[in-house]
């Protein structure tokens, strides 16, 4: 049995991974990238919110009526976002600005109400909980991932700290949506050849 | 603002697609066709003109005279929800062809983050009753061009050999940048 969390667990990080090889919740990923430390506000706040969702839609899984659990998904999700938009708003207000309208579109990020659909509403507490600590961990690393080398590269920096800006003029491009675009493109590209290298060995 | 200006700038230089990264999921998969994303775009922009008008005058008339903004997100999306099957109901019952054509993607757009980005982007930058109309049939009308062009693009595709490992939504991302840039060139006229 803990064979099989494990096996969860690294579904989600990798063969899963809800950015790079399921291509959800795309629209926060590329429109937060460009400087690090938005990108783990907003990681942050989706995984918290993914695993708030999924823990209490598993809990009220034999409750929700199958015909209304759309709605029902969404509700709850809203409240949430709510709470964590409140509290980033509080912590981090001039963050909250740059983030504008992002944070309250976790609402409608596909990978939350994905995995409600596929495994919370089907699934005991601790499976979902295991399942959104994964899959949120796989989007976060992907969003750092993506917004290290569009920070170093667009800006010279990283977490507002120079970098390598006396080194070479930075690469406005990626710092753009249009570079966003590219860096995602190249990002899948490098994660299905290694995928496809390591399925070749097996 | 002038209203043209506004359309002109929500429906290319701040696409909604291609800058704000709004609504992409769909983007991404429903552009392989081009009369399936034709479809969708017509369906993404009739709600949006909609929803965007209903949260308007429910966010001026209801929400801040009880002050209570801060249940907005969940009053947006649920309206949004209510209005989707509402017009699902409708559309299938008066327009049957109409139905046949873009009814399938109704549900879908309930989820669609464009669709409610609209709503909050225009709370946000406290648009006027008569903006946020044009505000949002510009971005639906944009957002229809850029799923459109994509598929377009992508039916190309087949003569073409890109690189095995970008698979399909890797080539998407890729054309999508280059499109963007396209879209990105006429900024000078929106300023």
């Amino acid at each position: 049995m803990s064979q099989n969390k494990m096996e969860l667990f690294k579904e989600g990080l990798w063969e899963n991974n809800p950015i790079f090889r399921m291509a959800l919740g795309l629209c926060s990923t590329l429109a937060v990238t460009n400087l690090l430390f938005n990108t783990l506000i907003m990681a942050a706040a989706v995984t918290v919110t993914l695993i708030l969702n999924s823990i209490i839609i598993a809990a009220l899984r034999n409750i929700i009526p199958e015909k209304i659990r759309m709605v029902s998904y969404m509700i709850i999700t809203s409240a949430l976002v709510i709470i964590i938009d409140m509290i980033i708003k509080i912590l981090y207000p001039e963050i909250s600005k740059q983030l504008g309208p992002y944070v309250a579109l976790i609402i409608t990020n596909c990978i939350i109400m994905g995995r409600a659909e596929a495994f919370a509403i089907n699934n005991p507490v601790f499976e979902s909980f295991i399942d959104a600590v994964s899959i949120g961990l796989g989007y976060s690393l992907s969003l750092i991932s993506l917004a290290i080398v569009r920070e170093l590269l667009g800006f010279g920096t990283l977490l507002g700290y120079s970098i390598t800006k006396d080194l070479f003029a930075p690469f406005t491009l990626l710092s753009i949506p249009p570079g966003a675009f590219f860096m995602l493109g190249i990002f899948i590209l490098i994660v299905n050849t290694i995928s496809s290298k390591k399925g070749g060995k097996k | 603002m002038n209203f043209l200006l506004l359309l002109f700038v929500s429906m290319i230089t701040g696409n909604i697609a291609l800058t704000y990264f709004l609504g992409l999921c769909p983007f991404v998969s429903m552009s392989k066709k081009v009369e399936v994303a034709t479809g969708m775009g017509f369906a993404v922009t009739l709600v949006m003109v909609i929803t965007a008008t209903s949260n308007y005058l429910i966010n001026t008339y209801i929400l801040i005279p009880l002050g209570i903004q801060f249940l907005q997100f969940l009053v947006f999306i649920v309206t949004i929800a209510t209005i989707v099957q509402i017009l699902e109901i409708y559309i299938d019952r008066y327009a049957p062809l109409l139905y046949a054509s873009f009814g399938l993607f109704l549900p879908l757009i309930t989820v669609n983050c464009s669709i409610l980005g609209v709503s909050l982007l225009m709370n946000l930058r406290s648009y006027t009753l008569m903006e946020t109309v044009v505000f949002s049939l510009g971005s639906g009308l944009g957002w229809l061009l850029a799923i459109v062009t994509m598929g377009a693009l992508r039916r190309r595709l087949a003569f073409s050999a890109p690189l095995k490992g970008l698979g399909d939504t890797g080539i998407t991302a890729i054309l999508a940048g280059i499109m963007a840039m396209a879209f990105m060139g006429f900024s000078g006229v929106g300023r």
